[in-house]
């Protein structure tokens, strides 16, 4: 019994120290993050490969989770005689949960994962250490790039995978159902408030992508330096980063969405 | 004489509760190579770290060039350790970036130099290491010999005061570590530096430094020129020149009694 308080209580330290840790860290990447502006080539890099190279992902799967709201929307709302907000459902959902969540959640798997390795393979092989005895901040050069490359990229995705969502609801909806076009767009038009829905939207993107990329640079600079650190890292990444998602997705959605 | 380059004086070193350096003083004269040796896990590489800053002493000064390393500010010591060079054991080099890049980087983060200028540099320092035609390869297409020697030419990059080499010569066949053992010397007359080299390999070290210290248990064992060492009639240098599995550094892990653990069945 007293053992497994002393767990417990074990366990919240840590989490309390880690919790601390992390946020020093996110204070030093700001406080570093000059370099990552003034050589922004360092930071386009970084945006490449988290960016560009996540975007088949993310328009693939934003183009079935489309199809398949396309198809569940008008199956509902057909019971209803509702057919023609087909557009509006597939929007709204999109803009203001799907989108955001799910490209935080496949951007975290697919980015994330890549970054954490990276970072904890560079220090695994001691490269780190070897650019801080060259009196360059790993800080500055590898982590902060590596960040910014993130947050910048994770809100540009979750639009590419809303719009792919939207096109993927057309597609089903009105080319192969045939509800009617004009219909389709006009009512989206008129139901989806742009800073209500779509900003509201952006927002979120933009905080689960400063959350997946502060954890994967820390989990990466943090880990232990052994093959098992690492893969134990990367692990931390992805699950640290959906439920971050999924709980921050659940505070701002009851900040935002009250009616 | 001038003031040694770096000097330790009575260091003591721990991680946590478990003391690494012990009593150390010991220092490297400008302009010769000196070798650190001992066993593995008696704190060699720890003194390396302590002389660029990356930790700090618990008791004792280390000072660099007359500064005191461990009461410099992050500027200072950054500006300090332009002037060092390090080589890490397996070459540290950045495995995103060509061997021309890893040997630019230092030049390119330090210096505004135009391009045709730290090309002309990367290649003197490549020539230098006999690897010029290498400098288009990626670090993954190099032997470990090569690796090590593009790290070194990376490390001479800014032309340092002082360099330090942690195990340089682990894991090369025969030909990489003459090789590499030659070019440490060499650099170190050539640039008018000074050299630490943390090794275990007592028969290459013999052959190309100014200076010996042992090191065991945390504190210095032994010291001496080559000559004075391949003489020594100390147990301890003597167990190490001739490689000699028992001697004052026991075989065995300190144990309880043989007999009792065999007949007790359990230690």
């Amino acid at each position: 019994m007293v053992g497994a308080i002393r767990r417990l209580g074990a366990l919240f330290i840590n989490g309390v120290w880690q919790l601390g840790f992390i946020t020093r860290f996110f204070w030093l990447i700001l406080v570093y993050s000059g370099q990552s502006f003034t050589r922004i080539h360092l930071t386009l890099r970084e945006l490449y490969f988290s960016g560009v190279m996540s975007l088949l992902i993310i328009l693939v799967s934003g183009l079935f989770v489309g199809l398949v709201l396309g198809l569940q929307g008008y199956e509902t709302l057909q019971r209803y005689g509702a057919s023609d907000s087909l557009g509006t459902l597939v929007a709204l959902s999109l803009v203001r949960e799907l989108g955001p969540v799910v490209a935080g959640l496949l951007f975290a798997s697919r980015a994330g994962s890549a970054v954490t390795a990276e970072i904890g393979l560079m220090k695994v092989t001691e490269q780190l250490k070897a650019m801080d005895m060259m009196a360059v901040s790993p800080i500055a050069r590898v982590v902060a790039p590596r960040f910014w490359g993130g947050v910048i990229s994770m809100p540009l995705l979750a639009a590419l995978f809303s719009a792919m969502g939207v096109f993927g609801g057309w597609l089903i909806g009105v080319v192969a159902i045939g509800v009617d076009d004009g219909a389709f767009w006009s009512q989206m038009q008129s139901a989806v408030d742009f800073r209500y829905d779509v900003l509201n939207g952006v927002i979120k993107s933009c905080v689960f992508g400063v959350a997946v990329a502060l954890i994967a640079v820390f989990e990466g600079y943090d880990c232990v330096p052994t093959a098992e650190g690492v893969s134990r890292a990367i692990t931390r990444t992805v699950v640290s980063s959906a439920l971050a998602i999924l709980a921050l997705d659940f505070v701002m959605t009851s900040f935002m969405f009250r009616g | 004489m001038s003031e040694p380059l770096v000097r330790l004086e009575n260091v003591r070193f721990a991680y946590g509760q478990r003391t690494i350096l012990r009593d150390i003083s010991l220092s490297i004269p400008r302009g010769q190579v000196v070798a650190i040796m001992g066993g593995s896990g008696s704190g060699k590489t720890t003194l390396l770290r302590l002389i660029g800053g990356q930790e700090k002493a618990v008791g004792g000064r280390v000072t660099v060039d007359g500064q005191d390393v461990a009461g410099l500010g992050r500027e200072a010591l950054y500006a300090l350790r332009r002037r060092m060079g390090m080589l890490f054991q397996f070459g540290a080099l950045f495995t995103d970036m060509t061997v021309f890049d890893n040997v630019a980087f230092p030049l390119r983060e330090h210096t505004d130099l135009p391009p045709e200028l730290i090309n002309d540099l990367v290649m003197m320092k490549l020539h230098a290491v006999g690897l010029r035609g290498a400098a288009r390869l990626m670090p993954g297409e190099l032997s470990g010999g090569m690796a090590r020697r593009v790290a070194l030419a990376r490390t001479i990059a800014l032309d340092p005061m002082l360099l330090m080499y942690d195990e340089p010569f682990t894991g090369l066949d025969p030909i990489s570590l003459g090789v590499i053992g030659q070019l440490i010397r060499r650099l170190n007359d050539a640039l008018g530096a000074s050299s630490v080299i943390v090794t275990h390999d007592i028969q290459e070290s013999l052959q190309i430094v100014d200076y010996i210290y042992f090191i065991s248990e945390g504190r210095v064992a032994a010291e001496g020129t080559p000559e004075a060492i391949r003489n020594s009639t100390d147990p301890f240098v003597h167990q190490f020149v001739h490689a000699e599995a028992d001697g004052p550094v026991p075989f065995h892990y300190p144990a309880g009694d043989y007999a009792t653990a065999l007949v007790g069945g359990s230690s």
